[in-house]
């Protein structure tokens, strides 16, 4: 969510601490879903494809990973858009998560 | 009632009076769950001056409800406690913008409802919330097997509320491959 107009966000500090580190914001990140026994597997299929734009075997792949595997990293990016990824995931009623991508 | 199918462009079922009753009354329980957690949260000034909501940063104590609004990371408590803080909001504002779609769009005395693909994603979200909720109320295993409790009294109400899991399971699939039939 964005902050009304006219206030001011600060900036995240940055961790540089030496030439070659990525600042904070720069650091990029996954959104990650696991597998739960509630959500259909053609729903979570469905999902993939309408919120993350997969196309169909891709977004199959992923769902059968989470359903075997118990997780799958599905998306990747910044943090602010990991974050929105995953609001609108939680949102559809998947149990999603972000994570850095280390 | 008929399950979900795709006719012309629209998505297609009809409902039982008693079922519309049912689902209708789910999807407002769900709703009543969220709102409370919603209004939990103490608002401070500043929130009120910016028109930036807040949400709560530990999670919701009814585990249904925090099974509707999981942590944002499983691995940093204080990343979970501040992107609850700040997201909390919006992922209640558009579970509950889909549950009022789905009750705008179905008459509390049965009939057929014919879906916009707008309004069977909304669908397709509410009763995904109402069976997450079930589910954890029922201690819902992945393997179909009945859970523990159901199988021992068939007249008593954790049967009841399995049956009516699997029943709205069955709604939901329908739903969602009649959607995927026209992607």
């Amino acid at each position: 969510m964005s902050p009304s107009p006219g206030t001011k966000v600060a900036p995240r500090p940055s961790t540089d601490v030496d030439e070659g580190t990525q600042s904070a914001a720069e650091v990029p990140w996954v959104a990650i879903v696991w597998n739960d026994p509630v959500n259909l597997m053609s729903y979570v299929t469905y999902v993939f494809q309408t919120l993350l734009g997969h196309p169909r075997p891709t977004a199959e792949k992923l769902m059968l990973d989470v359903h075997h595997k118990g997780r799958a990293t599905v998306s990747h990016g910044t943090r602010d858009a990991m974050e929105s990824v995953v609001a609108k995931l939680q949102a559809a009623g998947l149990w999603a998560t972000m994570a850095a991508d280390r | 009632m008929r399950l979900f199918r795709a006719r012309l462009g629209r998505y297609v079922a009809t409902f039982e009076p008693v079922e519309a009753h049912l689902l209708a009354d789910l999807v407002d329980q769900v709703r009543s769950l969220l709102a409370d957690r919603r209004s939990s949260t103490p608002q401070d000034p500043l929130a009120g001056l910016t028109g930036m909501a807040v949400g709560p940063s530990t999670a919701p104590p009814d585990p249904a409800v925090a099974r509707l609004l999981p942590d944002f990371s499983r691995d940093d408590a204080d990343l979970a406690a501040g992107l609850r803080m700040i997201r909390e909001p919006e992922v209640i504002d558009a579970k509950d913008a889909a549950a009022v779609a789905l009750l705008d769009s179905l008459p509390r005395g049965g009939g057929t409802v014919r879906l916009d693909e707008e309004t069977a994603r909304a669908w397709l979200t509410a009763l995904n919330d109402v069976r997450l909720a079930l589910g954890v109320r029922l201690d819902v295993h992945d393997d179909d097997t009945e859970p523990e409790g159901v199988d021992a009294d068939p007249d008593g109400p954790a049967y009841a509320m399995f049956m009516t899991y699997r029943w709205l399971t069955a709604v939901q699939e329908s739903l969602v491959q009649a959607l995927l039939g026209e992607t």
